[in-house]
């Protein structure tokens, strides 16, 4: 297969979708504030429950449990790994740097000293019909921490 | 008005090559790869003739049909209302029997809606026989189409109705025996699918109009995967209401139609009301035309019904018969072929089975979006996701899975070189 598919399919990418960091919800220990979201893509079926803890505006932990694409399932991965230890407006600059990456059709590239490992998932943005596999953790991550500043 | 005669020989691979010179689309490239086309239970693609007929009727004829008198108008209402005679004539109905559509599902919810309106009072002692209430049942199947289920649903709620299904076994086949303790003497509306646009599983249409007749339920049937691909008769089939999309059959988009014997058709009340379905309006009320025109309102889809009588004209000349031999040969290469090929689940009924041309599969370890992009990849159109059947899914536990479906253009090396592909995905993906 060509460099496109592989390009899309990074082998990192792949790794993520089958280890799947945070993958499990966790029980809230008491400590802080707890939101929780659930997305799902209706096209497909690809779904996620996500929970985030904030301490004293810290992300302590970010679990989850979901079904989907290797695309969706490596991107919840990759999130787990990048914002957990962060500071929540951190946090959100990454989801939004990470949304701007994807919606550029390839135009934007991806900073992987600041995305990390999702900077694999930057082939996603060539193909529109799969940018909403890349978002779903990330929405859900962004709803989950609404929900705990509640 | 001539009718096209087929040849008797069956289908081959060199005559399909010869047809797929009539569909421009098929030249195609995607990502540098000569396009294989395997969506067509989605939508399929059309040929010149049927491009041609639409364009010619905007060159020459465009106007208003059911109005006006001058020469264009006349043109484009004899043109209409031919086209209308030749899809009539295609499913066996008489010409009164046919209304146009979008699409088949707005066939069903005209079928449910009129339902909705007879509960209300609408259409007077006429109508009675559409009137549910509390104590009436709405029978449809689990492999449905969103589109037979949805209408459904929301006709009971709105009625107080109870809607009840025949429940699918593990391989997808309607369960026949629970059907007869389903169908009873509340039941009033069995609607059901002709062809199972995920299992390809042609349904026994015969035993449960048998059963809803014993009880004198109405019969919807949702035809949309049956039309396209093998002959219909509708008359055969003894259904009282059918419904089937245009862009299915190698017509336009926008374009569908409802068949219904005019005697029901004419004691139901209309869904959509507006101009041309009427004869006297004051300002109180409206009296409304006989069927088909009262299900028409407003300005029709007239180039579209024309492209679509072109397309079943096309599909008349090939041979109806010629076609569902020739999707039963791909089908059963698909089946067989997919079958063999390790990690790979093919959903309904076992290789040998009837059925259309069309299998959905489920490849363990890769979700069904990665094996779309991965034939799109090799140039491959399929389907991927639950194909508008979440609950069929569900029941076979599964959320998503990925369909091929054939079209009297495929030929086998298309299927052979669709399954070549299929088994590199897992070997792509890492998973063992």
């Amino acid at each position: 297969m060509s460099d496109d598919l592989q390009q899309l399919y990074q082998q990192i990418i792949l790794d993520h979708a089958k280890e799947r960091h945070g993958a499990g919800l966790l029980d809230h220990d008491g400590a802080g504030n707890q939101g929780q979201s659930h997305q799902l893509n209706p096209v497909c079926g690809d779904e996620i429950t996500l929970r985030a803890v904030l301490v004293d505006n810290t992300l302590t932990s970010v679990s989850w449990d979901g079904a989907g694409c290797a695309i969706s399932m490596s991107s919840a991965s990759v999130l787990t790994d990048l914002v957990v230890g962060e500071d929540r407006d951190r946090v959100m600059d990454l989801v939004d740097e990470f949304r701007t990456v994807m919606r550029s059709r390839g135009r934007v590239p991806a900073d992987e000293e600041v995305l990390g490992d999702a900077a694999a998932l930057a082939g996603v943005s060539k193909y529109p019909a799969r940018v909403k596999c890349a978002m779903l953790a990330w929405v859900a991550l962004e709803e989950a921490l609404l929900a705990a500043n509640q | 008005m001539s009718i096209p005669s087929a040849p008797h020989h069956p289908l081959s691979n060199t005559e399909v090559q010869r047809i797929r010179n009539d569909f421009p689309i098929l030249d195609t490239e995607v990502n540098s790869r000569p396009l294989i086309y395997l969506d067509s239970g989605a939508t399929s693609q059309n040929p010149l003739s049927v491009l041609e007929a639409e364009q010619e009727f905007y060159e020459q004829r465009n106007s208003a049909v059911h109005r006006g008198a001058h020469t264009l108008a006349v043109e484009a209402t004899d043109a209409y209302e031919a086209a209308r005679e030749t899809i009539a004539a295609f499913v066996g109905a008489a010409v009164d029997e046919i209304v146009w559509t979008s699409n088949a599902t707005e066939a069903l919810n005209l079928v449910a809606y009129s339902f909705s309106n007879a509960s209300v009072g609408r259409g007077g002692p006429a109508a009675e026989r559409f009137v549910l209430g509390p104590d009436d049942e709405i029978v449809v199947t689990e492999m449905e189409h969103h589109a037979n289920l949805i209408p459904w649903q929301e006709l009971a709620a709105r009625t107080g109705a109870t809607l009840r299904w025949i429940p699918v076994d593990d391989d997808g086949a309607l369960r026949l025996e629970d059907a007869a303790a389903i169908i009873g003497p509340a039941t009033r509306v069995v609607a059901f699918t002709h062809a199972s646009n995920v299992l390809g599983t042609i349904n026994p249409v015969a035993e449960l109009v048998a059963m809803a007749r014993q009880h004198g339920a109405l019969t919807v049937l949702d035809a949309c995967q049956s039309v396209p691909h093998l002959p219909v008769d509708v008359h055969a089939l003894g259904v009282d209401f059918m419904a089937f999309s245009g862009h299915k059959m190698l017509g336009p988009t926008g374009i569908g139609a409802l068949y219904g014997s005019a005697e029901l058709l004419n004691a139901m009340p209309p869904f959509l009301t507006g101009g041309s379905m009427i004869t006297t309006v004051t300002m109180e009320r409206a009296e409304y035309l006989e069927a088909p025109a009262r299900f028409e309102a407003g300005t029709q889809r007239i180039s579209q019904a024309i492209a679509l009588a072109a397309a079943a004209n096309y599909l008349t000349e090939t041979g109806m018969h010629r076609v569902q031999d020739w999707e039963e040969t791909l089908g059963r290469q698909l089946v067989e072929g997919l079958s063999q090929l390790p990690g790979i689940r093919v959903l309904g009924p076992a290789a040998g089975t009837e059925r259309i041309g069309l299998a959905a599969f489920d490849v363990e370890g890769v979700h069904a979006h990665d094996v779309g992009q991965y034939l799109d990849h090799a140039g491959i159109a399929v389907r991927v996701g639950h194909h508008c059947a979440q609950p069929l899914h569900r029941r076979l536990g599964l959320t998503a899975t990925t369909r091929a479906s054939t079209y009297l253009y495929n030929t086998s090396d298309e299927v052979d070189a669709f399954l070549a592909a299929v088994a590199n995905v897992r070997p792509f993906f890492g998973v063992k």
